[in-house]
C-alpha cells in the first residue's frame, strides 16, 4: 500500500504539471508532447486502479493514435514548427477564476462526500473476460451504436478532408 | 489509497482542462484540453468501479475511449477544413455565425 500511494503521488504531480504545461506553453509540437505525459500517467493511474486492459487500450488508442493525429493536425494547419505567440484568448485572464472556482467547489463536494473512506485494500484485478462479458452483455446496444458513431466518423473525416 | 486521491486528481485534471477550453484560441490545442477533461472522467469512472467492485466503470470507460477517438478524427477534419477555406484556425476569426 505505501509503494502504491508513492507511486501514485509521483505520478499525479507529473500529470498536474504536464496538464498545466498544456494549456500555457506557446509551442502547439510541445503541447502535443506534454499531452503524452498525462496520457500516460493515466494509464498508470489506471494500472493502479486494477484496469490493466482500459490502461493498455489507452496507450494504444491514445498514445498511438490519437496523438498520431494531433501531429498530423498541427502539421498540416501550421507551417511553422516553434514558439507561437498568439495561441491565447485576449479574455484568458477570465479562465483562471471559472477553472478555480470548479476546483473549490468539486473539492468541497468531494471532502463533504467521501471524506476518508479507503479504497479495498484487496483488489482483484478486472480480467478482459469479465470486461467483454459486459460489453458483449448488458451493454450490447450502446456498443453497436458505437460501431456506427465510429463509422460515421471515419466516413464524415474522410468528407470533410478530400479535396473537390 | 483513499477514494479522494484519485477523485482530486480528476477534480484538477478537469478544471486544468476547463481553464484550456476558455484560454486557448488556437483549436488543435482546444481539441488537447477536451482530451484531458475526457481522461479525468475516465479516472473517475475507474475509481468507481474500484470502489464499488463492479466492472461496469471499465465498459463505460473503453465506450469512452472509443467516442474520443471519433471526436479527434471529426474535429480535426473540421480544422482542417476551416484551415483550408479560411487560412487560419484562430476561433477568435471565425464569427460568421455572430448575429
Amino acid at each position: 500500500m505505501i509503494a502504491q500511494n508513492i507511486g501514485f503521488w509521483i505520478i499525479a504531480l507529473m500529470m498536474i504539471g504536464a496538464a498545466l504545461r498544456v494549456v500555457t506553453t506557446n509551442n502547439v509540437v510541445h503541447a502535443a508532447l506534454w499531452l503524452v505525459v498525462v496520457l500516460s500517467g493515466a494509464a498508470g493511474q489506471y494500472i493502479l486502479l486494477a484496469a490493466e486492459f482500459v490502461a493498455i487500450t489507452q496507450v494504444l488508442v491514445y498514445i498511438g493514435a490519437v496523438m498520431v493525429l494531433f501531429l498530423f493536425g498541427t502539421m498540416l494547419t501550421r507551417a511553422r514548427i516553434g514558439a507561437e505567440s498568439d495561441l491565447n484568448n485576449s479574455y484568458k485572464k477570465l479562465g483562471i477564476p471559472v477553472g478555480l472556482i470548479m476546483l473549490v467547489a468539486m473539492g468541497l463536494a468531494l471532502t463533504d462526500s467521501f471524506g476518508d473512506e479507503r479504497l479495498p485494500e484487496s483488489a482483484t484485478v478486472v480480467s478482459t473476460q469479465e470486461i467483454s462479458d459486459q460489453i458483449f452483455g448488458p451493454y450490447l446496444l450502446p456498443f453497436w451504436a458505437l460501431s456506427f458513431v465510429l463509422l460515421a466518423a471515419v466516413v464524415g473525416a474522410i468528407v470533410l478532408a478530400r479535396k473537390d | 489509497m483513499f477514494v479522494n486521491q484519485f477523485l482530486f486528481l480528476a477534480a484538477v485534471l478537469f478544471c486544468i482542462g476547463v481553464y484550456g477550453v476558455v484560454a486557448r484560441k488556437n483549436a488543435v490545442l482546444m481539441l488537447m484540453s477536451i482530451e484531458l477533461i475526457l481522461n479525468s472522467v475516465n479516472i473517475n469512472l475507474l475509481t468507481f468501479a474500484l470502489r464499488n467492485g463492479s466492472p461496469d466503470g471499465h465498459t463505460f470507460a473503453l465506450y469512452i475511449i472509443a467516442v474520443a477517438a471519433a471526436e479527434v478524427g471529426v474535429g480535426l477534419g473540421l480544422v482542417l477544413l476551416v484551415y483550408r477555406n479560411k487560412k487560419t484556425i484562430s476561433l477568435d476569426d471565425l464569427s460568421e455565425m455572430r448575429g
